[in-house]
């Protein structure tokens, strides 16, 4: 999870527990920065998440993404 | 900066979700309802329409709808959002209102309301969410199922000449002159989402501007439905579905209509106009006085439809009315204008009238041999009983009730006309019962009969059917 307090790259993250695993945020991603998790969350999905760098913030995996609050971009 | 993230137009927690992840959606994994509710919400909140929205949820898997947007909710019958959508726009015309439906509840069971909404141009917003299936359900086919889909009730795939074929809503709507705006739009790949959020937006604002009706179909997966997972239920929406439901533009008018141009605003209680109608009712009949009944009137008036029955509780109604009697009719008849059998329960009473419906009338009319048959038995002993002989052949036990045996089309027919035959009923009637002066009778059928021509020949069908009783 990048450090919000001091923001200059843009960055996306996932909501673990809101994310249902259904990928779509990495199909639609040009840059590949998005992978899926070993871990199960508490409703049992394996959730996406960043890997860290390398994201435009161009909001492509936003909008694919079903889920109201699982996913969010900021873009500085 | 831009900042991607929930909209403030969907509830902060959803309270519906059991279990620990109460902000997420009952929407399956890759759903496409999520991705429209997204960008309905997002559009909501960038355009500030929130606060005026009323969201109207169909039956389906949307129904919940209203457990997610924070703005004016309401839930419709199966199919009939598009009538309940223009019941709230007319009576609330400031307000944003939004069909949101899916293709069974739209094109299967609202194809009526559906069509007829845009038909009528309602100033709506119809977000119509085609996934070819009936997905709540368990993935029925639907009529938008596409030939050679498997369903669970096509197993062999949907077949032209058993099933029919898909129907195409955008095409169907656009051959209509009043809609404004109608896209289909697909969630099949990034492109076409993005496409879609923007006709969402176009289409709201087409009715914030008052421009009137707008459509978009979208195109969404059903990962659970068709049995896929999410990324290949998303190509099958971009390769499958498109072939059968070419996405575009399919009519745009926002270009040449005038905002405001589709004002359909019902005002349903103008009290002014209301109390000039009324006062106008009220002085077309003459001043009458009270009169006291010394029994309560408990009329039931049959025969066959076209014979002026229900016109003959009407009057009686007038008269108790001008003579400040509380008074009821109520109307019971098939679906023939003529020839069907009609009859209606009239209570005049001193009291106020509980039910309107008279199963034992102290006075009946009977004007054919069916309705002699069926209701004289509900008269009580001694109850009055009127039959126009000239059509009914039995006769009613004239030792258990006040029996009024008259001629009564005959004796209209010679005033002029047999149809005026109730009119000579009701002087029997005025006559048997003695409840009203023949007089006071006449005055009130003076002022409410409305062709003025006729008067003198309902006077004369009243004082013969009054004498005839009189002088028995």
């Amino acid at each position: 999870m990048p450090n919000n307090t001091a923001v200059d790259a843009p960055f996306m993250e996932v909501n673990p527990e809101l994310c249902k695993g259904c990928q779509l945020c990495l199909g639609v991603c040009p840059k590949s920065v998005i992978a899926i998790s070993d871990k199960l969350n508490s409703a049992s999905y394996h959730p996406a998440y960043y890997t860290g760098s390398d994201c435009t913030g161009c909001g492509l995996c936003y909008y694919a993404c079903p889920e109201p609050g699982a996913i969010r971009v900021v873009k500085p | 900066m831009k900042v991607y993230e929930k909209a403030p137009s969907f509830y902060e927690v959803f309270e519906r979700k059991s279990g620990p992840a109460k902000q997420a959606t009952h929407y399956c994994p890759g759903c496409g309802h999520g991705n429209v509710h997204k960008m309905i919400a997002e559009a909501l909140a960038d355009m500030e329409l929130t606060s005026r929205t009323v969201l109207i949820s169909p039956v389906g898997c949307s129904v919940f709808a209203y457990y997610y947007f924070d703005c004016g909710n309401s839930q419709a019958a199966h199919g009939r959002a598009p009538a309940v959508a223009t019941g709230v726009k007319r009576a609330n015309p400031d307000s944003i209102v939004i069909s949101y439906q899916g293709d069974g509840d739209l094109a299967a069971i609202g194809t009526a309301e559906t069509i007829h909404a845009a038909n009528r141009g309602e100033n709506i917003t119809v977000f119509f969410i085609n996934n070819a299936i009936y997905g709540m359900t368990g993935g029925q086919m639907a009529p938008t199922t596409m030939i050679g889909q498997r369903s669970t009730t096509t197993p062999l795939g949907r077949q032209e000449h058993l099933h029919g074929n898909p129907v195409r809503m955008c095409e169907m709507l656009a051959t209509l002159p009043a809609p404004t705006y109608i896209e289909r739009v697909g969630l099949g790949n990034s492109k076409q989402i993005m496409k879609t959020r923007k006709a969402i937006r176009k289409a709201l604002k087409i009715q914030a501007e008052g421009k009137g009706y707008s459509f978009v179909e979208i195109l969404s997966p059903c990962p659970t439905g068709w049995k896929m997972d999410p990324e290949v239920a998303r190509e099958w929406v971009s390769k499958e579905m498109e072939q059968v439901f070419p996405l575009g533009v399919y009519k745009d008018e926002s270009g040449n209509v005038d905002e405001g141009s589709w004002d359909r605003t019902f005002k349903p209680f103008d009290t002014d106009e209301v109390n000039t109608y009324l006062q106008r009712m009220k002085t077309s009949m003459t001043e009458g006085e009270d009169v006291v009944l010394k029994e309560d009137l408990r009329c039931k008036f049959a025969g066959f439809g076209g014979q002026g029955i229900l016109t003959l509780g009407l009057f009686l109604s007038q008269i108790g009315m001008r003579a400040g009697r509380q008074v009821s009719w109520f109307p019971a008849y098939g679906p023939e204008m003529r020839g069907g059998t009609a009859n209606c329960s009239v209570n005049l009473s001193n009291e106020r009238i509980g039910s309107p419906l008279v199963d034992e009338p102290n006075v009946l009319v009977v004007m054919n041999q069916p309705s002699l048959d069926a209701f004289e038995k509900t008269v009580p002993d001694g109850g009055t009983i009127i039959v126009d002989t000239t059509i009914v052949e039995g006769k009613p036990d004239a030792e258990r009730l006040n029996a009024v045996l008259i001629p009564a089309s005959q004796i209209a027919d010679e005033v002029g006309t047999p149809k005026i035959a109730n009119v000579v009923i009701l002087g029997a009637l005025a006559a048997a019962t003695g409840a009203f002066t023949p007089e006071f009778c006449m005055d009130t059928l003076r002022s409410v009969i409305k062709k003025k021509n006729l008067i003198d020949m309902n006077m004369e069908a009243f004082q013969k059917g009054y004498e005839f009783v009189k002088n028995m």
